[in-house]
């Protein structure tokens, strides 16, 4: 029989994570192969090309195109500053000139004879990487970047909001159940990966905010809240450059529902330890979840291998069920078979029984589970 | 695997599609003198992590075919078997793609209308998705235009510009934004960013000069607006395919294996399905509306007097952008089409969830309910943007005559004419998958509204884009099989255009089959239907009411011959624009009258 594979997200306690640092564009790369950096160090820099300014002479000065070239008072890669003349006509008999200056810092770029036009490019733009995740270089990418290496335990996320940040481990809840309320955050949370339960509210991510927090992690979110917290409705889930004050992380989805037991446990496990964190999610087009990065010490045990095949849907692996009537119920295969059931919605599709903690078993449509992977 | 390939000798064909989300696998086989389509698989598509190749979920969809065939097809190396033997292997092997959010391409003209519509028509004939038109008159100012350029990371840019002999300036202003913004392809760093100019010929040494420099591949192709009343696009479509497979599918994760594997160029998934259909209209002499629903985005093709028109709403789809279609469309515009209470808040979370697990199905009657409230207003806002785009070339001179003075034609109007609309397919899993074939058509009449006589017909299994690239391979086998199992016709539609009275007659009617002799009379606000099966016709004559048209005009008699299918024969008698009930419970209650006429969700019969 084929084998059958669904996606899941990845949560373990120890693996070794490899993180690619890279710029956008060529550069310098500041560290070299063996060197331990921390999340806030410099690995690589460069400047991004400034900002374009065009610039129609031909229009300004009412000229014909051709004419704007001799008409220039700098040259190509000349720099020029903020109102310094840029070009000057030659006016009627020496006289009745007109002088342009330019509203732009920079460096001419191009003088067109074509259309009069003329690009002023502004300051580059310095543009840093940092290490973002404690490890040791273990590859330098010429000109471009890093990777680091280390041991952390690894949780993926379902959904996020915001870039990469960095904090200590702070949980704010007794439960993988328990909603995060704003009491629960306190003023010593600044700078902290806040961890809750159950669902966050508009009013605890505001409080962690206030205080500081560096990210805020639970298990679920109402659309309502985060609506009301973005200020806009989220169209399509492609986020990551938010700038909304800190990192927010949804483990298990929408609506009420409490983290996995296992990654608030995991997550309770290394309170007080530094994590890695990046709200960056994207649904299509080369998925990216978002992540929470705990890098162990080093030599702390053999990266876990998996007991089961990356992705591999089979009897006894832990699933979590991802769409209702069973919405976030987590439970394992109990049974795969082959042959597709009619759906009470009336569609056919292949599906697997699920036994859920208390005994009580289920069939879900194989497409409506992903693995707990780890 | 390209080799020449002896059409008489092929009689074991495999076709993949990489979607989005699935890739959908079909096996056509020679059987008793012709090409049939004989089994079908699917698995996740694999193009993220932790496989990053696009190969394995080929591999597993195949892998399902060979077990239902019972058939081997991959060898002990993962790789597809050929040539065919008797017992495993396939002939020839031919895929399309869509993954890994298609082909994205950014596109410029002069004027907006009229070449930056028109390097947008040929972009989207081609497959693409187009993230933004940039024009000397698009209402922003340079610097706006150049962040934009700077912030998109498209697969490749289309410049047109000017007609053959016109003035140069404003297409090579227009270079000149878009080679110092140095746009950033989505691939790599070393990729060079392709650039296609189609512009006025005598401006392109000069755009030769402007993207000499700055990391830029320039392909220049002919004019694709030679002279304002005609558009040139083949040149421009096939340099956007070889640039597609030559640098775009190389890029993504597992394709570059692919490529050795396919006996035919891997085509977009769009262009091939716009190929096939093209075909159709062209063969049958008449005019065809397809629309393909997908996860993100939503197709529709359309040809009408032989012109042929696609758009692509890039954020309205089902799973992946369903949050986007519930704020375009507004909650309550969706909640009208569901015939019972619910609660809200718990419905954008249910929204939510599918976008960021986009592969789940509904479980539930409520909640496929709920998803086919959502797909007809998604396929609604899809079909009003492609009318928009679908017109007559805008710009162009034209003579009018004293008979025309009070005439409101003028150029640019839409093309699409849902009067003179014969056939309307359907694809895409919310519309292909449905339980049961009346949804289908309900989805369809209530989300494109066809008035007079329209035929109804789905794509089986998504089929359409492996039968467009089989077309360029093997053309027989690719007509014998959409003849035969591509398309399952559900019917046809006769609506009347016009807002009846509701409970007045809005048509009588009689029909004239073997099969079905009736006669009678459809009121304002009804909809029923009559049983005629596939392969049976009858002739329809139908009187419409004062004010309503059913083809020859207002109140007056139509004749015509109707085929059945799944469904059978549906009598719409709602009225065209389609009006709800703003009051949530007579909403309800008319809804559910509807879908209790075309029973929608009898719970008896089981599609596949």
């Amino acid at each position: 029989m084929a084998k059958a594979y669904t996606p899941g997200l990845l949560v373990t306690s120890n693996t070794r994570h490899r993180s690619r640092r890279q710029l956008p564009i060529k550069g310098e790369v500041k560290v070299s192969v063996g060197d331990q950096v921390q999340a806030e160090d410099v690995v690589a820099e460069t400047a991004l090309p400034g900002d374009v300014h065009p610039i129609n002479l031909a229009n300004q000065m009412s000229l014909p195109p051709a004419d704007v070239p001799e008409c220039m008072l700098k040259k190509e890669g000349d720099p020029i500053a903020h109102d310094e003349p840029l070009a000057r006509s030659k006016g009627l008999f020496g006289l009745f000139k007109t002088t342009v200056n330019c509203q732009h810092e920079g460096t001419v770029e191009t003088v067109s004879p074509v259309t009069g036009q003329v690009i002023v490019r502004g300051k580059p733009i310095p543009v840093d990487v940092h290490g973002y995740m404690a490890g040791k270089v273990v590859e330098v990418l010429q000109e471009e970047g890093c990777i680091i290496e280390a041991e952390v335990a690894f949780i993926q996320g379902i959904f996020g909001i915001g870039g990469e940040t960095h904090g200590k481990i702070r949980v704010a809840v007794g439960s993988h159940e328990q909603p995060l309320a704003p009491d629960d955050i306190t003023d010593d949370m600044s700078g902290c990966v806040v961890v809750g339960g159950g669902r966050m509210s508009v009013a605890s991510i505001q409080r962690a905010k206030a205080v500081g927090a560096a990210a805020i992690v639970s298990g679920g979110i109402d659309d309502e809240d985060l609506k009301n917290f973005l200020g806009y409705d989220l169209g399509v889930a492609i986020t990551g450059r938010e700038r909304v004050g800190l990192t927010i992380i949804v483990t298990e989805g929408f609506g009420e529902i409490a983290m996995a037991q296992r990654t608030f446990e995991l997550l309770k496990t290394h309170e007080g330890r530094e994590a890695s964190v990046n709200g960056a999610t994207q649904i299509r087009a080369g998925v990216m979840r978002p992540e929470i990065i705990i890098p162990l010490e080093s030599g702390s045990g053999e990266a876990a291998g998996g007991a089961h095949e990356e992705g591999l849907l089979e009897i006894g692996r832990a699933i979590r069920v991802i769409r209702d009537p069973w919405f976030g119920m987590i439970g394992e295969v109990s049974g795969l078979p082959s042959e597709p059931h009619v759906l009470d919605s009336g569609s056919k599709a292949r599906v697997l029984e699920v036994r859920f903690p208390h005994g009580e078993t289920a069939i879900v449509p194989r497409a409506n589970v992903e693995l707990i992977e780890g | 695997m390209t080799t020449a390939l002896d059409p008489e000798k092929i009689k074991v064909i495999l076709a993949t599609d990489c979607g989005s989300t699935t890739t959908k696998a079909i096996l056509i086989q020679y059987v008793d003198g012709e090409y049939r389509q004989t089994h079908r698989g699917e698995a996740p598509t694999t193009v993220e992590k932790p496989f990053a190749d696009v190969t394995m979920g080929v591999v597993n969809s195949v892998t399902e075919i060979g077990e239902l065939a019972n058939r081997r097809f991959i060898d002990d190396d993962g790789k597809i078997i050929s040539p065919a033997t008797e017992t495993e292997g396939c002939d020839i092997y031919i895929s399309t793609s869509s993954a890994g959010g298609g082909l994205q391409m950014m596109v410029a003209g002069v004027v907006r209308e009229m070449t930056g519509d028109s390097a947008k028509r040929a972009a989207l004939g081609a497959g693409a998705i187009v993230m933004d038109v940039i024009a000397s008159n698009d209402d922003r100012r340079p610097h706006e235009q150049i962040q934009r350029i700077r912030d998109l990371r498209p697969d490749m840019i289309l410049i047109s510009g000017g007609i053959d002999g016109g003035t140069t300036t404003h297409v090579i202003q227009i270079c000149e934004l878009v080679a110092p913004a140095k746009p950033q392809p989505r691939f790599g760093s070393d990729y060079e960013m392709p650039i296609i100019y189609a512009g006025n010929k005598e401006a392109r040494d000069s755009v030769t000069d402007v993207f000499r420099e700055g990391g830029f591949d320039l392909q220049i192709c002919e004019n694709l607006r030679p002279v304002l009343e005609m558009e040139n696009l083949g040149p421009a479509r096939d340099k956007i395919h070889d640039i597609f497979l030559e640098h775009v599918m190389a890029q993504a994760p597992g394709y570059d294996k692919l490529m050795t594997w396919t006996d035919a160029p891997i085509m977009p998934t769009p262009g091939a399905v716009g190929d096939i259909l093209q075909t159709v209209a062209r063969i049958q002499g008449i005019n065809v509306v397809g629309v393909d629903i997908g996860g993100a985005t939503t197709d529709v093709f359309s040809v009408f007097d032989e012109t042929f028109n696609r758009t692509v709403s890039a954020n309205l789809g089902m799973s992946y952008s369903i949050s986007n279609v519930c704020a375009e469309a507004t909650m309550p515009n969706v909640l009208r089409w569901v015939p019972f209470d619910m609660d809200e808040r718990q419905l954008r979370n249910h929204v939510k969830n599918k976008m960021i697990r986009p592969t789940t199905i509904p479980q539930t009657k409520e909640a496929l309910m709920f998803e086919q409230a959502v797909a007809r207003e998604a396929l609604r806002l899809a079909y009003i943007q492609h009318k928009e785009f679908a017109t007559t070339l805008k710009g162009v001179q034209k003579q009018r005559t004293v008979g025309d003075t009070f005439s409101q034609e003028s150029t640019g109007d839409t093309i699409v004419n849902n009067m003179k609309l014969d056939l309307l397919v359907a694809s895409g899993g919310v519309l292909s998958h449905a339980p049961r074939m009346h949804q289908t058509a309900m989805l369809l009449i209530d989300a494109f509204e066809p008035e007079g006589v329209t035929r109804l017909a789905k794509d089986s299994i998504f089929m359409m884009p492996h039968l467009g690239v089989l077309s360029a391979v093997h053309p027989q086998a690719a007509t014998q099989v959409f003849d035969r199992d591509c398309l399952i016709y559900l019917g046809t539609c006769v609506a009347g255009k016009g807002l009846p009275k509701p409970g007045k007659t809005c048509f009588k009617y009689t029909v004239k089959g073997d099969t079905l002799n009736e006669s009678g009379e459809i009121r304002g606000g009804d909809i029923t239907m009559l049983p005629l099966e596939p392969g049976q016709t009858a002739t329809i004559e139908c009187d419409p009411a004062r004010g309503i048209d059913l083809g020859a005009g207002p109140g007056k008699r139509i004749t015509k011959d109707v085929q059945g299918g799944t469904v059978g024969l549906i009598l719409d008698g709602r009225g065209r624009p389609l009006a709800l009930p703003e009051d949530r419970a007579t909403c309800q209650a008319t809804i559910g009258k509807w879908i209790e006429g075309v029973q929608m969700y009898e719970e008896e019969a089981v599609a596949v």
